[in-house]
């Protein structure tokens, strides 16, 4: 199911927690709302569900307005299933009977049925009988997604899923709920605040700031080709460095004319800071491009080293792990770019 | 985990459980000798009958207070409309009323005689008639009036931490708000909502002042008659020890039926919770509600009992009324404090590894909320009497130590009330994760030191309600105050008992008055903090 | 963590203050049961009854007189577990079975005085003298003066005439009054005769059994029924504070053996301290200016016959009094009472 987000606003107080933020879900892709604590995702995903009331703007899904001027549809008419952030199952309940929880309208058998099929998507077939508070973390995220896919809502709806998990399982889960849905075919959306697991999950991913939307794209385009120097920074590593345009492709730097297409046009002669990421620099003993080695870190495959350019100027080079140098020594570097970010020079 | 770890909370609990044993030891002994003669003329005339009206007095008061307590804890915590904010605690005073007064006051102004019917009959002729208040279904609507606060605090308690929470759960999932009470908000709330009706079932089948101004026959009035009329104390505590018994099961298959469902929901209270906002008309609707509720029960009988107060004040009001309430206020105080202490004791030892030693003393502690009065009261002289004349027997001075001392008044109360912030004080325990005193103890706290540190500022909620409950309870208690008092220690209560076994009424209206105004103030303080505390 | 911490000191404080109190308060009371030369009453007659004249008699003989007022009942019953360490020399009750009840289960010691003797009439103390009668409570018919003819009222018995159907109205049968009432007529005509009696007032009654005297006095004031058997005192009160209630009272059985009579009276504990001055306080109480007041005060008759009772009882008249000894009512109590739940009164 589509779900469309038009100029959606919410304000606590005079407070803007959510201003103007429009994006689109298509049916079947999984969405993220990404960014810092207090930038608003939470009061959007709430807003979406149905908990909250928006002061402006329109929430459709599948072309019916869910809140809108002079709409609201209360949320458990919305067919929009949740999971939240501290899972919120029913303790009262036992594994299985949370997850038939929201079965209705259906006979026994059916509902038994997918009950089942739902706990075995997961994986959780076996522990149907155990109440949530003999299950350890990992098996009461899974039961919630099981609870809030079995009655196949229109749109899944998961609230920093993974946060209070430890790292190891977040990584598996994450691709386990994002296999769980796409084998269901649902239409989800999350908020994190943990590139890794938007990448890991997310088809399209949104950066939030301040309530309002920096950018509405696929993660590579996040990566490679940030709307703003706010998205440029939150999402993946990286440094940059001053500059100035020089024609179309071309860039004039500290480390010599650097080439490729800019992603946003500027006028030629515009100071400009260019986004260097780590593997946009290669290390090459024999450059001239001579640096000081700051800082380095481990990361298993490879080292990413912090490196000080002669003007004090600082950037960031991802390097095999096999090529190990001494901090505080000298590094040759050169530059490997296909194309340009930079943004104009705040003055 | 040492020896001495292990037998401090089983021994813990065993102490505080003493008093009720030493109750419950001196029911027993003097419950000893059979009186076959009299107990067929019970069974054939007597049991049949009080055995079905108390069921049906306990079935009805109970199930109207918890709709009534429920239905209001619920609008009051989850729900907006007109006057919420003033409803929340006034509905709670009726707890500072003593269902002998409500009872008294509405059989003087509703029965035949009285000024309302009077009235009415004037206005629409002689032939004009109320339903009969003194009925049983009279007898069940004072009484569910008097005691639904219990359920409605409680109630509320868990509505106010983790209802809206597990609603926007059901809603994401489908329900609507009302649907997701009935299968979300109020199932969690079980323990909490069964905590309150087992006081509410309690309380009803102990009560002897209200049902005897109805003349309603229970199993209490047939204890009492077997005692004040037949003359055979030892039948007397016979019954009450099978009322005692049959409490006991319906306890223990509550229990039970939980099973080992949870109740704890992971962070619950997060997030202030968001109220559901009513339609108009409901709005005004459960204003209605509430403005009826609030009149019927406290309002309207205050009013009353201020009228016949002011008619008597000049009669009885003197300097001696500063030190009734002085003397109520103290040991209410004082007794509060103990209970609730030792409640916590109680759930700490259970939880602290006591194992069933603890949980047997658990059991027992809280029984005497269930007993009648009186014969609670016979119960604690007989054990107090006892130590004492044990204490001369080893060589002390011939005479009273014990017995008529304001720490015997205290052990008395302790063994009827214990019950009372038992059930609030385990709420809050249960709602505490493990994982919480794990987490203390993997920091080198002692057991003693995580409830202290950690529990007890967790509990806050609980033990204000438990103080609370306690509280206005031992204001309104007759029999053990009027057995056990030392020599001038009267309260109010005991002013009041003095009155209306005259059957001066009216006059009764001024202490009965004072003891509603003194508990106001412990009752608008005590539901301030409780909401604080839930919120926060 | 600071503020937990402060939270817990802040509980530590009030368990440790809750502690002092009660030890301090405790110990006063210790000191304050200590007995010296008071002498104590525990009494069933309350209060506002009392304690006018406790105090006198103490300032009288510069002592304290201490009282603990409760119910007959558990006043007996907390005689009997304090046993020999009881700190109570006279144990004061409202009905005779209460004193009956004390002196078989050998709580009460006969006091063996001319006085009392000759200022209490026979049939209203203990022949041996382990309790005395202090004023005369009279159990009566009373009737709505506007609707009931007094001369069809007769004997108790006659109450459950036909002709009284709906009309009838009871006081619970739990009550004490009621029941010695029953013993009584018991004592007079035997079980089966009491118990057609019984049965044929509780098919006439008008409402279900009122809790106390006051309410079925109003609602015989208000029509609900015409006629009822109360104690007198009850209707005294209520015509001293509303002149022309309209409810007259019948003196019963004025025919036959007379007006049924309960006491308020008092005995000397088998373990009193201070028995000489409980006896010179009964002694006191049985002297007619004493008497006039202790029975005026709530409009009882004085067991004392020399005494005139006050202008609102002596308007009710002379009447003969049933002078079957008030012990009997408490013998046969328990018999009264099986007969009752027999018949049903409720």
């Amino acid at each position: 199911m589509r779900l469309e987000v038009e100029g959606l606003t919410r304000a606590y107080g005079g407070q803007r927690a959510v201003d103007g933020l429009s994006f689109a879900l298509e049916a079947g892709e999984i969405g993220c709302l990404l960014g810092p604590s207090g930038c608003g995702k939470t009061t959007a995903l709430r807003c979406i569900a149905g908990f909250d009331r928006p002061d402006g703007g329109q929430i459709s899904a599948a072309g019916e307005v869910l809140a809108g001027p002079g709409a609201f549809v209360p949320p458990e008419r919305r067919r929009i299933g949740m999971v939240f952030q501290d899972y919120a199952l029913f303790p009262h309940l036992d594994v299985f009977g949370n997850v038939s929880f929201g079965l209705r309208g259906l006979d026994r058998a059916a509902r038994d049925a997918r009950a089942r099929e739902v706990l075995d998507l997961v994986g959780l077939g076996e522990l149907a009988g155990r109440y949530p508070d003999e299950l350890s973390g990992g098996q009461q995220q899974r039961v919630a997604l099981a609870r809030a896919l079995a009655p196949r809502p229109r749109l899944v709806l998961l609230d920093e899923p993974f946060s209070s998990l430890d790292t190891e399982v977040r990584r598996r889960l994450a691709g386990d709920v994002r296999a769980a849905l796409k084998r269901e075919g649902a239409t989800a959306l999350l908020v994190t605040h943990d590139q890794q697991e938007a990448f890991a999950i997310a088809d399209r991913i949104g950066v939030m700031r301040a309530g309002r939307l920096e950018q509405w794209d696929s993660a590579w385009r996040l990566y490679h080709s940030p709307a703003t120097r706010f998205v440029a920074d939150f999402v993946g590593d990286g440094a940059f460095i001053p500059g100035h345009v020089e024609g179309e492709r071309r860039v004039a730097t500290e480390l010599g004319p650097v080439e490729g297409e800019l992603t946003t046009p500027l006028a030629s002669g515009a100071r400009v800071d260019l986004l260097l990421r780590p593997d946009d620099i290669v290390v090459d003993a024999g450059s001239p491009l001579r640096t000081r080695i700051l800082d380095k870190c481990f990361r298993g495959a490879q080292f990413m080293y912090t490196l000080a350019l002669p003007s004090g100027e600082r950037v960031l080079a991802l390097v095999p792990s096999h090529e190990d140098h001494e901090v505080g020594g000298e590094l040759g570097i050169r530059l490997e770019t296909r194309h340009l970010v930079g943004f104009a020079r705040e003055a | 985990m040492t020896l001495a770890g292990r037998l401090l909370p089983g021994t813990a609990a065993i102490l505080v459980a003493l008093p009720m044993l030493a109750v419950l030891a001196a029911v027993l002994h003097g419950a000893t000798g059979a009186d076959p003669e009299l107990w067929e003329h019970l069974r054939s005339f007597v049991l049949p009958g009080v055995t079905r009206s108390t069921l049906v007095l306990v079935a009805g008061v109970v199930a109207l207070s918890l709709i009534l307590g429920v239905s209001l804890g619920w609008l009051t915590a989850a729900c907006d409309f007109p006057g919420r904010g003033f409803f929340a605690w006034a509905l709670l005073l009726p707890l500072a009323m003593p269902a002998y007064v409500l009872a008294f006051v509405a059989v003087a102004t509703l029965d035949y005689a009285g000024p309302v019917p009077s009235l009415l009959r004037e206005w629409f002729g002689a032939g004009f008639t109320l339903p009969p208040i003194r009925s049983t279904g009279g007898v069940i609507a004072v009484l569910a009036l008097a005691f639904y606060p219990y359920v409605y605090l409680l109630a509320r308690g868990a509505f106010l931490t983790h209802g809206t929470r597990a609603l926007e759960a059901g809603q994401s999932l489908g329900l609507g708000p009302w649907a997701g009470f009935f299968r979300v908000a109020l199932p969690l709330a079980r323990p909490w909502v069964a905590a309150g009706a087992a006081l509410v079932a309690m309380e009803t089948l102990a009560d002897f002042g209200a049902v005897s101004v109805f003349n309603y026959d229970t199993f209490t009035t047939a204890i009492y008659k077997s005692w004040f009329g037949l003359f055979s104390l030892e039948t007397a505590l016979q019954l009450a020890l099978v009322l005692l018994a049959l409490v006991a099961v319906a306890l223990a298959v509550e229990q039970l039926a939980r099973g080992r469902a949870r109740y704890a929901l992971a962070g619950a209270g997060a997030r202030p919770p968001a109220r559901l906002r009513l339609r108009r008309r409901l709005a005004l609707a459960a204003t209605v509600y509430a403005t009826l509720v609030f009149a019927l029960a406290f309002a309207l009988p205050a009013l009353c009992l201020a009228v016949w107060a002011l008619e008597v004040a000049p009669l009885d009001l003197d300097a001696r009324y500063v030190a009734y309430v002085t003397r109520t206020l103290l040991l209410a105080g004082m007794a509060a404090v103990a209970c609730a202490a030792l409640a916590v004791v109680l759930g700490w030892a259970v939880r602290a590894g006591g194992g069933w030693p603890a949980r047997i003393a658990a059991r027992a502690a809280t029984l005497g909320y269930a007993v009648p009065g009186t014969v609670l009261a016979v119960g604690v002289v007989g054990a107090l009497a006892a130590a004492d004349l044990a204490w001369v027997a080893l060589g002390a001075t011939e005479g009273l130590w014990l017995q008529g001392t304001v720490l015997a008044l205290l052990l008395g109360y302790v063994a009827r009330f214990l019950a009372v912030a038992h059930g609030p004080v385990e709420g809050g325990l249960a709602r505490l994760k493990p994982s919480l005193a794990e987490a203390a103890r993997s920091f080198g706290l002692g057991r003693l030191a995580v409830l202290l540190r950690v529990q007890l500022p967790l509990l806050r909620a609980g033990i204000g309600t438990a103080l609370l409950l306690v509280f206005v309870d031992v204001m309104k208690e007759m029999p053990i105050t009027l057995m056990t008092r030392p020599f001038g220690w009267d309260t109010l209560a005991v002013r009041v008992f003095e009155m209306t076994a005259e059957g001066e009424w009216r006059r009764a209206a001024l202490p009965s008055l004072v003891i509603t105004l003194a508990g106001l103030v412990p009752v608008v303080l005590l539901t301030r903090r409780i909401e604080d505390a839930s919120r926060g | 963590m600071l503020e937990r911490l402060s939270a817990s000191r802040r509980w530590g404080l009030v368990v440790a203050l809750t502690a002092v109190a009660v030890g301090a308060a405790s110990l006063f009371a210790l000191r304050a049961g200590a007995q010296g030369d008071a002498l104590v009453v525990y009494s069933a007659r309350k209060y506002q009854l009392v304690e006018e004249l406790f105090r006198e008699y103490g300032q009288l003989r510069g002592i304290e007189v201490k009282f603990i007022t409760d119910d007959g009942a558990p006043l007996v019953a907390r005689l009997r577990a304090e046993g020999r360490n009881s700190p109570a020399d006279v144990l004061m009750t409202v009905d005779a079975g209460d004193l009956w009840r004390a002196q078989s289960a050998g709580l009460l010691q006969p006091a063996k005085s001319a006085t009392l003797d000759a200022n209490i009439p026979a049939h209203l103390r203990d022949p041996d003298g382990h309790w005395y009668g202090l004023s005369i409570r009279a159990r009566t018919i009373a009737y709505a003066a506007q609707r009931v003819k007094p001369e069809d009222l007769s004997s108790y018995a006659a109450l459950g005439e036909p002709r009284w159907k709906g009309r009838l109205c009871l006081r619970s049968g739990k009550h004490v009054y009621n029941q010695s009432l029953v013993a009584i007529l018991i004592a007079e005509h035997g079980e089966a005769a009491t118990e057609r009696i019984v049965r044929s007032w509780v098919a006439n009654l008008a409402t279900a059994p009122f809790s106390n005297d006051t309410l079925l006095l109003e609602a015989i004031a208000a029509g609900q029924c015409d006629v009822g058997i109360v104690n007198s005192y009850y209707l005294g009160r209520l015509q001293a504070e509303r002149p022309g209630f309209p409810v007259a009272l019948r003196w019963a059985d004025q025919a036959g053996s007379g007006v049924h009579v309960n006491i308020s009276g008092a005995g000397i504990t088998r373990f009193a301290r201070n028995r000489a001055e409980a006896l010179r306080f009964l002694e006191w109480l049985s002297t007619p200016a004493i008497q006039a007041r202790f029975a005026g005060a709530n409009f009882e008759f004085a067991a004392n016959p020399g005494v005139e009772p006050p202008p609102v009882v002596a308007a009710w008249g002379p009447f003969r009094q049933n002078v079957i000894n008030v012990g009997k009512a408490g013998e046969l109590q328990p018999a009264a009472v099986r007969l009752m739940d027999r018949a049903g009164w409720k």
